[in-house]
């Protein structure tokens, strides 16, 4: 395919990807708005002033971060795993498959939407933390790239679940079973220096404690990781991640007989 | 030039059913071409392989010159398929699915909505565009997935059992349509249960039975193979016993009905003449079943310990 017409092919992708989003709004944008509202009330508000200072700054400051790169994966995750497992179990995966369209715009498209998603209910998330703090930026370039590098991580990941799921409960097994104790678990809530240290040292296995440090290093200028290793991780994963992803489109795993 | 060219094309699942034992065929550019065959013979998996939706165990496709092995891209190009199972995002419109569709194969947005209005006018779904597709009637569905694989103006077009279910009156305006695709020079490949759709639409016939080609020519050709067909003769007045017809099997159905089973050697004018010799006038005579259906029964039911009930 020319360049034009790949350009043509992603872009619908994209578009129906966020239509889709739009359209389900209900499903999309408001629960995780609701959600962090309710963290911020429980943990910033009134749990929050009990527990003090956390690296510097308010304990609502310090957990805000994390809470909108929380939303960011989990959403950036959400999306892709429902979108493509619905288009495999309603088959319209095959107006896809069967079309010129490159592997590699394929996952790029669905990737586009995910961030998309990741992105839309990562403002909305901010909007809602500018209601209980004050959002102080250490360096805007940092926030930006942190959240794309991670929502495209994320959303390469759920792609994977979905290629290989098989029905409904297998696309919901991963967020339940591992993304939510990934998350809870890579400092969300806390710095793990308040850990001992063998805690401290499999935290460092988590790949979101680098993500979420990263994101914070951009806001508040403190992390808990190497900033430079968790930029490694982040830019290792996306290779990693797309590479398998269109390998799998490739191998016609869990889309072709 | 071959629209389609299979050479040796082998598919072997992972629980070891062989759906395609190296099969040979060719579709030439602007034909109507039949694939038959009963459930399970492979017509699905030989479609599936050429559209990518199924990876081949061996062999070779090419579609207008494009290797799917090594220009995978420009033969899907080619390409326009109407799938057995209805496989449009049941969530979306009518136009949405359209205009997405066209743009896969990298047609812009405008260009998309012209070729919208023409296909859904042409299919009578003009008044459904902005309607949910889930919404839609079993038959209205089907033209969607037609109109679907036309955006992007295919030179091959694969309609995989297009009519199921579709009432008559339907069924006849497809036949309609497609002939006048065709006729515009779109080579189609039909797959169908409905023998009459077949023989009624396709030039050419290929049956495929078991993973293997049994038949494959002109329809015309493969109609003639038939060595006997029984005919229907209802007659004006009634009649107590069937008529001697010395050379012909005669049987009477009732008093008014005889059928009336004539070998591919002998003549109805024969057979009128010696009816209207002992005084009995015919009012119509059909054909008992149709022809097609004649011969793929005799053909995927022919045992191999069985002389062969085809000539030629």
């Amino acid at each position: 395919m020319l360049v034009k017409t790949s350009l043509v092919g992603v872009n619908t992708i994209i578009i129906r990807e966020f239509n889709r989003i739009i359209r389900i709004w209900a499903q999309t944008i408001v629960p995780p708005a609701i959600t962090a509202t309710l963290y911020f009330i429980i943990f910033g508000s009134l749990i929050g002033q009990r527990i003090g200072d956390m690296g510097g700054y308010t304990y609502i400051q310090y957990i805000a971060p994390g809470l909108i790169m929380m939303s960011v994966i989990t959403n950036s995750y959400g999306n892709v795993v429902s979108s493509f497992f619905g288009a495999k179990f309603g088959k319209h995966i095959e107006e896809l498959l069967v079309s010129p369209l490159s592997h590699w715009l394929i996952v790029a498209g669905y990737v586009a939407g995910g961030v998309a998603r990741g992105i839309i209910v990562g403002a909305v998330v901010t909007i809602i933390t500018l209601i209980f703090t004050r959002l102080h930026i250490h360096s805007l370039p940092i926030v930006i790239s942190a959240v794309l590098l991670s929502s495209i991580v994320f959303s390469l990941a759920g792609m994977i679940n979905a290629v290989f799921a098989k029905n409904f409960d297998q696309i919901t097994f991963i967020p339940t079973f591992v993304l939510t104790p990934l998350t809870y678990l890579g400092g969300v809530f806390y710095t793990i220096k308040l850990l001992p240290e063998w805690a401290q040292g499999v935290s460092h296995v988590n790949p979101i404690l680098y993500m979420v440090n990263a994101f914070r290093f951009g806001f508040l200028g403190v992390s808990d990781v190497n900033v430079g290793l968790a930029y490694t991780i982040m830019i290792g994963s996306v290779v990693v991640l797309y590479a398998a992803c269109v390998w799998l489109l490739y191998r016609g795993v869990g889309t072709r007989e | 030039m071959k629209a389609l060219s299979f050479r040796g094309l082998t598919k072997t699942y992972k629980n070891g059913v062989q759906a395609l034992k190296g099969i040979d065929l060719d579709v030439e550019e602007g034909d109507f071409f039949a694939l038959l065959g009963p459930n399970g013979a492979g017509k699905t998996t030989a479609i599936g392989i050429v559209t990518s939706l199924v990876n081949k165990s061996a062999g070779q496709v090419v579609v207008f010159g494009h290797d799917i092995d090594s220009e995978l891209a420009a033969a899907k190009s080619c390409i326009g398929l109407v799938p057995q199972e209805i496989n449009f995002n049941q969530f979306e419109t009518v136009s949405t699915i359209l205009v997405n569709q066209a743009g896969f194969y990298g047609i812009p947005r405008q260009i998309a909505y012209t070729r919208l209005e023409k296909y859904l006018n042409a299919l009578q779904l003009w008044d459904k565009r902005n309607a949910i597709s889930r919404t839609l009637s079993g038959g209205m569905k089907r033209r969607l997935m037609i109109a679907r694989a036309l955006m992007h103006e295919p030179r091959l077009l694969i309609l995989d059992e297009p009519t199921a279910g579709v009432d008559i009156e339907v069924r006849r305006s497809m036949w309609t349509f497609m002939k006048d695709i065709n006729a515009a020079g779109t080579t189609i490949i039909l797959t169908t249960h409905y023998l009459e759709e077949a023989e009624s639409l396709c030039r050419y016939v290929a049956i495929i039975d078991k993973g293997r080609i049994i038949e494959n020519d002109r329809m015309s050709r493969v109609l003639r193979k038939l060595q006997t067909e029984v005919f229907v003769f209802n007659l004006r007045n009634p009649v107590a016993a069937a008529p001697a017809l010395p050379g012909y099997q005669v049987s009477l159905q009732d008093d008014h009905t005889l059928e009336i089973e004539v070998s591919k050697d002998q003549s109805l004018n024969d057979i009128f003449s010696r009816l209207s010799t002992q005084g009995l006038e015919v009012l119509s005579m059909r054909n008992k079943s149709n022809r097609l259906e004649e011969l793929f029964l005799r053909l995927v039911n022919q045992k191999d310990d069985q002389p062969a009930v085809v000539a030629g």
